[in-house]
């Protein structure tokens, strides 16, 4: 057994038993910890696989932001989660069911499949020694596949816009500046001119 | 350069953690962010099968696809937890028997 293989079987093992602690947990918070554990582990299977630039976007974007993101969810929402866990059981039963059979067709699925010598043999994009991975994907994103990243963007644009959309909420107590209202106020709105007789009040 | 690890073993791990997420969605059927972290790991199984396929065939396809998954998946994480915010605003708790006020 080389040592990737050992690796592999430690990366992958440790990626399936956090992620069993992330559906049975207790407490959420435990959740997104073994979440971020099986993330790691999955940058460490990309790592053996060779997709290093993958595997450290993965380390920095989701472990960094996206799970940071989840843990400010859980610990902000006030939720009584114990309540949510009544009838945790009740819906095991059907849900091993699904979830056996799942497992039993992909792993047939993964035992006996067959790659054809034509496919095998013509890659679309064939690595290439002595390029970086990084490189070597910077290379073929910004050319060949141009428009998938463009969308790409788009997508995460659309994203952020609809979160801040969701989430905005003005309060009606709140003294804000009102640039418009303020540059658009003339002389004639906020200063009167008043002859004031001598000897007479206003 | 042939492959070090034998894809069965990407695919039988990427498997076995989908096979996670969709149970887990049916375990905990009531708390959405769990539900949330499900979804979650059912991308990191489809990453790796990519991945794995990708080093199998000496192909760079696969990685550029798994990229573009990534930031799918980094938008519906964020719009999903956006509106289990606004949700919670709303009704006060995140149970998804809750939802179905919505219905038209």
């Amino acid at each position: 057994m080389t040592l990737e293989i050992a690796f592999f079987y430690l990366f992958a093992a440790t990626a399936i038993v956090s992620a069993v602690m992330v559906i049975s947990s207790r407490n959420p918070v435990h959740s997104v910890m073994f979440l971020i554990l099986a993330f790691v582990n999955g940058a460490g299977i990309f790592m053996l696989a060779g997709a290093e630039f993958l595997a450290l976007l993965l380390i920095v974007v989701y472990v960094g932001a996206v799970m940071v993101l989840f843990l400010f969810v859980v610990m902000m929402l006030d939720v009584d989660f114990a309540q949510l866990r009544q009838g945790f059981l009740q819906y095991a039963p059907i849900g091993a069911m699904v979830g056996g059979i799942l497992l039993v067709e992909l792993i047939m699925v993964a035992g006996s499949f067959l790659i054809t010598p034509e496919v095998a043999g013509s890659s679309v994009l064939p690595l290439v020694e002595g390029v970086s991975n990084t490189e070597a994907l910077g290379l073929v994103l910004y050319t060949r596949y141009v428009y998938l990243f463009e969308a790409a963007g788009l997508i995460l644009l659309v994203a952020m816009i609809g979160a801040i959309v969701l989430t905005l909420r003005h309060k009606p107590h709140a003294k804000r500046q009102d640039i418009a209202a303020q540059v658009g106020r003339k002389r004639e709105d906020a200063v009167e001119v008043v002859s004031v007789e001598s000897g007479k009040g206003i | 350069m042939i492959p070090v690890i034998p894809l069965g073993h990407f695919l039988t791990v990427a498997a076995v953690l989908f096979t996670l997420g969709v149970f887990g969605i049916f375990l905990n059927r009531k708390n959405v962010i769990i539900i949330l972290m499900s979804v979650e790991l059912i991308l990191l199984a489809v990453n790796i099968n990519f991945i794995g396929f990708s080093a199998h065939l000496q192909d760079l396809a696969g990685q550029v696809f798994a990229l573009l998954i990534l930031t799918v998946a980094a938008a519906e994480a964020a719009i999903g937890l956006a509106i289990l915010v606004v949700f919670f605003r709303n009704k006060g708790s995140i149970a998804v028997d809750d939802v179905n006020v919505m219905k038209g």
